[in-house]
């Protein structure tokens, strides 16, 4: 039972920590620039994609199409934010929503006519491809590698953000745009290297979900997003400490419902968000209105 | 002139509608009854949205309510066409009730979210609840039933005899949402998207008539599901799917937020577009993705609301090309 027990809260921690990378870039876009970015989970996609070809390409080396493959995605994200977005921002909610969704739309089929619409099978990545036993049972390597990734992230955007002059910048941007432009910050230049940053933690995230979902699909993007959606908006929305513990508890509440309780852990989930919207709409981490 | 334009233009929609019915082939007549079932769902969401100004991603839940809640009638307990679509529509109604009650205490982005929450919970339901559901199979052979009303019996197992019920539901529906938006009621929903602390002051209930046009608009979306369910003699959990819920706010989009035949337009589009597009491609929603694009960045009066100015018609100040205000 206590083994038992372990791996599923190790599961947990991995579906976590991989729904985690997803959200971050989610969760810094949304503080900064204020739009909530249904195109996210498509750079999720293209990221895996990307990277799964560029390993292709350079001799079957997951690290390089780890470091490649995601940076491509950010000059779709600087384009997107460039000569779209920034037209979008004055104007009311639909809007906003419906032009990150119409890019969903487009790189969804686009994705479709350069790789097919069926699934592609995923590469070993050297090292990390076995198992190790744990208390007895096998645990997948990777799955822990997600486990020491996750935080690793987390501590480097807490750095950049908390300690870096670039991350005062952003901060004091978010929280007044109009006081960081009247002191010389230049906001629309800001919002887009904060949009491509953003881009880049969510391709990334796809890149290292290749060898961790196994297969990748063109509908791969729209499954991710709702849960990095539910994970913002359990931690508060724009709070990068928030989605980071709301992506732990996703994660933990998904394995135990799967275990547990199988026919209702989706159900679950989505009570856990509109419970929190109803009684704690900023969130557990959000700061109050 | 003006005065006689929506008489006008509802004989020309009327007869037009009917000419298809007589004299259409197979295909055109399925295809204008998938139109309608569309724009039933978007004219109803549409006061949700262009009217009030609330963007739901959950209104799936309701038109899978008013699919599951006839195809369960049928099985259970009565063939009767009109009665089990009066039961899909009331339990569409009893879920926004329910839903709506919680997701009005919300505007802006924590509404999309709320709804959003609500209509997956609706969906995971239906999707795990496989002995009543069906699970992803959905229900099957929900067959069209004659309709008997005291001595007579009408066959509906035709398509274009089935067509001529939902021709009828589609007339009384845009007859219903035209009345509803001219209403106090209408008027006070407007309000609320312009000002809603204006309103607020005025000693009106904001939560009370978001949740009336919430409930109105799951009522609309239970129509359509129940009449899709019959269409299709099935139903599918992804009918409750969050991406079905985009559908009607594309269809609203395309046609013009701000315009009454907005979402009647953008349904006509997005339907006979889509077939267009798919004996062309298979990609049909990198085409759609791209229009979309086009309408958000340069036309967000959508097609109605562009005409409208582009051939210079006055405009009444609810009507402003502009769409929903931030």
């Amino acid at each position: 039972m206590l083994e038992s027990i372990v791996h599923v809260c190790l599961a947990g921690l991995s579906i976590g920590m991989f729904i985690w990378l997803v959200a971050s870039g989610l969760t810094l876009i949304f503080g900064v620039l204020k739009v909530l970015n249904f195109a996210h989970g498509t750079f999720y996609m293209l990221g895996a994609y990307l990277c799964y070809w560029v390993l292709g390409r350079m001799g079957e080396n997951f690290w390089l199409g780890l470091a490649i493959g995601p940076l491509v995605v950010c000059a779709a994200g600087f384009l997107i934010e460039r000569f779209f977005l920034r037209h979008v921002y004055h104007l009311a909610l639909p809007y906003q929503l419906l032009l990150t969704f119409a890019f969903v739309l487009i790189f969804d089929d686009a994705v479709k006519i350069l790789w097919g619409a069926g699934s592609l099978g995923s590469p070993n990545v050297p090292g990390l491809s076995g198992s190790i036993s744990i208390l007895g049972r096998n645990f997948p390597l990777y799955s822990l590698f997600m486990i020491a990734v996750g935080p690793l992230v987390a501590l480097a955007m807490w750095t950049f953000l908390e300690r870096t002059w670039w991350g005062r910048i952003i901060r004091a941007s978010s929280s007044d745009r109009e006081m960081a432009a009247a002191l010389g910050v230049r906001v629309p230049a800001l919002y887009t290297a904060v949009f491509v940053l953003g881009t880049w933690l969510g391709a990334l995230g796809g890149g290292l979900a290749v060898p961790y979902v196994g297969l990748l699909t063109p509908g791969m993007g729209e499954a991710i997003i709702i849960d990095a959606f539910v994970v913002a908006v359990i931690g508060g929305l724009g709070s990068l400490k928030g989605a980071f513990f709301g992506a732990l508890i996703i994660g933990l509440l998904s394995s135990f419902g799967t275990r547990f309780l199988p026919t209702f852990d989706m159900f679950l989930t989505f009570i856990l968000m509109a419970a929190v919207l109803l009684w704690r709409p900023q969130g557990f981490f959000g700061e109050a209105k | 002139m003006r005065r006689y334009a929506l008489p006008l233009i509802a004989c020309l929609i009327l007869a037009g509608l009917v000419l298809v019915g007589i004299l259409g082939s197979r295909f055109t007549v399925y295809i204008t009854m998938r139109v309608m079932i569309l724009a039933i769902f978007a004219l109803g969401y549409n006061l949700l949205l262009g009217r009030t100004g609330l963007l739901s991603f959950g209104h799936a839940a309701f038109f899978a309510g008013g699919s599951y809640g006839a195809a369960l009638f049928f099985i259970h307990v009565n063939r009767h066409p009109l009665l089990c679509i009066a039961a899909g529509i009331a339990l569409a109604i009893v879920l926004s009730v329910i839903i709506g009650f919680f997701c009005v205490r919300h505007t802006e982005i924590y509404f999309a979210m709320l709804t959003l929450a609500f209509g997956m919970m609706v969906f995971s339901l239906i999707w795990n609840m496989r002995e009543i559901t069906g699970g992803d199979d959905g229900l099957v052979g929900i067959a069209r039933a004659p309709i008997s009303l005291w001595l007579v019996s009408i066959s509906l197992a035709k398509p274009s005899h089935y067509y001529f019920l939902v021709m009828a539901f589609f007339m009384v529906s845009l007859a219903l949402v035209y009345v509803i938006r001219q209403s106090p009621l209408g008027l006070i929903l407007s309000g609320i998207r312009e000002n809603d602390k204006r309103i607020e002051f005025a000693g009106i209930s904001l939560k009370n008539y978001r949740l009336a046009a919430f409930v109105i608009s799951g009522g609309f979306a239970g129509l359509a599901g129940a009449l899709a369910t019959f269409l299709n003699s099935n139903t599918t959990p992804f009918s409750a799917h969050w991406t079905h819920s985009a559908e009607p706010v594309l269809v609203s989009l395309i046609g013009g937020l701000q315009t009454f035949m907005g979402p009647v337009v953008g349904s006509l589009i997005y339907v006979v577009l889509r077939e267009v597009i798919e004996r062309f491609t298979q990609n049909w929603m990198l085409w759609f993705g791209i229009i979309l694009l086009i309408i958000i960045m340069g036309f967000r009066g959508g097609v109605v609301g562009s005409m409208v100015s582009l051939l210079g018609l006055k405009n009444r100040p609810d009507e402003r090309s502009e769409g929903v205000s931030a």
